[in-house]
């Protein structure tokens, strides 16, 4: 197990150097001088070659690499085009909200996803099994966005239960909670779609299997057999599943956030590809990237901390 | 000599019959399936036919007939706020959907099956593309295109290479995984043996054999790719706004929705639609197709 983690952690460095790599050559293919976005329209030559010796744009592109990897290192991420101000810093003041949203949607697609798939499995070929895996696929197949608008225009503008956009406040909070409830849902539909089909079709394998029809030989009750050996056993890939999408889910902010105007990372993406704020655009992909590849990485692990069967050559 | 061969062509073509006939008959117990297809040929017909089925351009505004509400008169669906026919807009908005959804299929399938046949064949190549695919997979995909967008700029043309680049690691894997098995064959070895180039092997041996699952990938991914640029035009990353398709409509609509909520929740139906279509025949696809898949 030890040899695993430590081979996963040395796989980790290589993939986030790899990650920074393609981030930092994206934005030096992309397009455009920044010394001319940065100098405005009414830049001279001269001013343009001050601001390009400035960032370090005329050192060689292996040596602008290693300073942005120094950079990195140390928390700097670089300068806004558009506000000056720190693309660390104006991260790190929007990341809470993404991460809350994801928390938040993660929570709203295990309540729903997981009984869901259980009580299909356990009434599998009823009406029952056939609404809720009628209801994952369309979960899957509904676009994010437009149940978020739905969601607004039934409990926000119609019936005024809940706020139309916004997240001011913690989740754990009345307030916040109010506020969050609608993205949540909005991002943890597709998730809870994806959980449910996974966690139906692992309880279905798990009550097949040669030690449960052992146990309801020797007379357990069916409760238990269902409670205690069928989901313990039947919940081991779910949680991969879970974990997985947690790291999606992260993916999924970007849009969530659009639609009910939450200030978060994804929020602040889409608005700096449209201004071509590429330090922004650079800083908030880094960013998902690595917590999305650490966060699978954490899930491997867990699977197989939980499951002895799984060892990783 | 002569009959005997052609005896055999005839007996290889009845069982291809035979093979094909029972595959629809498999196909049609899914009866989920068999509506999403349904789905998919309307799509396809209205694509083709989008001229004749319906009378307004899609684009052309008239500011006497603003947010109509569906039913109107003349225009069954209602119109926009720009007073554009809705009818019209969703027509031509499947025929986008649908181009663009095959067009970075193809594209995505071409690429990924071309790299998956190599890294599985060769074992060189193989730690060289699935390492640049591990490092593909470290972005969430919508990521992945958001960053292709940044660097190549915002455009329906710009969000099908987005796609298209997204879905090239998926694809090779899955194939790679099959030409894996695929090559320890029995019938490939004895293509070895009897000295079959490398090419030929690959590509009339195990190509064939091996498309089950690449058939399955393309049909779901349809879905995500329908899916994935229309949240890309809903965050104005792909489509113009006055481009009828879908993402962007529902994004235009957003504003107007307390007035005229038709505008965000007819594309929106469209959308799902399809996309669900194409999900329930890709699900039906796999089962019947790869038995180890099958859902129970």
């Amino acid at each position: 197990m030890v040899t695993m983690i430590i081979k996963r952690l040395i796989q980790l460095i290589f993939l986030l150097i790899g990650i920074t790599f393609i981030v930092f050559m994206a934005m030096h293919i992309a397009p455009g001088d920044p010394a001319s976005i940065i100098g405005g329209p009414t830049a001279t030559q001269s001013d343009i070659l001050a601001i390009h010796h400035r960032l370090g744009l005329d050192k060689p592109i292996i040596i602008q690499y290693l300073d942005y990897l120094n950079g990195i290192l140390h928390g700097d991420l670089g300068f806004s085009f558009q506000t000056n101000r720190s693309v660390a810093q104006e991260i790190w003041t929007r990341l809470p909200n993404t991460i809350d949203l994801a928390i938040a949607s993660m929570i709203v697609a295990i309540i729903i996803g997981v009984p869901a798939g259980i009580i299909s499995a356990l009434k599998q070929n009823s009406w029952l099994d056939f609404s809720s895996t009628t209801l994952s696929l369309a979960g899957i197949s509904i676009p994010n966005f437009w149940l978020g608008a739905l969601l607004i225009l039934v409990f926000a503008v119609n019936l005024q239960w809940l706020p139309v956009g916004g997240l001011d406040t913690p989740f754990w909070t009345f307030k916040g909670f109010k506020e969050i409830l609608l993205p949540a849902i909005t991002l943890g539909t597709g998730s809870a779609a994806m959980i449910a089909r996974m966690s139906r079709s692992s309880m279905l394998e798990i009550i097949r299997a040669d030690f449960v029809r052992t146990a309801r030989a020797k007379g357990v009750k069916e409760h238990m057999v269902i409670w205690v050996h069928c989901l313990r056993n039947a919940l081991i890939p779910v949680v991969t599943v879970i974990g997985l999408n947690f790291g999606g889910l992260l993916g999924g902010t970007i849009i969530t956030e659009q639609v009910f105007a939450i200030n978060g990372v994804g929020r602040l993406m889409v608005e700096s590809i449209a201004s071509r704020d590429f330090p922004m655009v650079q800083g908030g992909v880094l960013l998902i990237a690595f917590i999305f590849v650490i966060v699978n990485l954490v899930v491997d692990i867990v699977y197989a901390l939980i499951d002895p069967r799984i060892s990783y050559q | 000599m002569q009959p005997q061969t052609t005896e055999t062509s005839v007996s290889v073509k009845v069982s291809k019959n035979e093979a094909l006939t029972r595959r629809l008959k498999q196909f049609f117990k899914y009866k989920l399936a068999v509506i999403g297809l349904i789905v998919i040929l309307v799509q396809i017909f209205l694509a083709i036919f989008a001229n004749s089925v319906t009378s307004y351009s899609p684009t052309v505004q008239d500011l006497t007939h603003v947010n109509l509400k569906p039913g109107s008169p003349g225009h069954w669906l209602g119109t926009d706020n720009y007073g554009r026919d809705m009818w019209s807009r969703l027509v031509f908005g499947a025929r986008l959907s649908l181009m663009v959804g095959f067009s970075s299929v193809i594209i995505g399938t071409v690429i990924g099956t071309l790299l998956g046949l190599l890294a599985g064949f060769y074992k060189f190549l193989d730690t060289i593309i699935m390492r640049i695919s591990d490092l593909m997979f470290a972005f969430p995909g919508i990521l992945l295109a958001m960053l292709i967008i940044a660097i190549l700029g915002t455009s329906l043309l710009n969000v099908v290479i987005a796609i298209s680049i997204w879905s090239i690691p998926s694809c090779a894997r899955i194939v790679r995984g099959s030409v894996l098995s695929l090559k320890k064959q029995e019938y490939i070895t004895a293509m070895r043996a009897l000295g079959a180039s490398h090419f030929r092997i690959i590509f009339q041996h195990i190509l064939p054999n091996g498309t089950a699952p690449i058939i399955v990938f393309a049909t779901m991914h349809m879905g995500t790719a329908i899916l994935s640029t229309s949240a890309l035009s809903f965050l104005g990353l792909g489509a113009e706004p006055s481009t009828p398709e879908w993402g962007a409509m529902i994004s235009a609509g957003q504003q107007y929705m307390w007035q005229a909520p038709h505008l965000v929740i007819i594309p929106g139906i469209a959308i799902m639609l399809v996309v669900f279509a194409f999900n329930v025949v890709g699900d039906a696809l796999r089962d019947m197709l790869d038995p180890n898949m099958k859902s129970r």
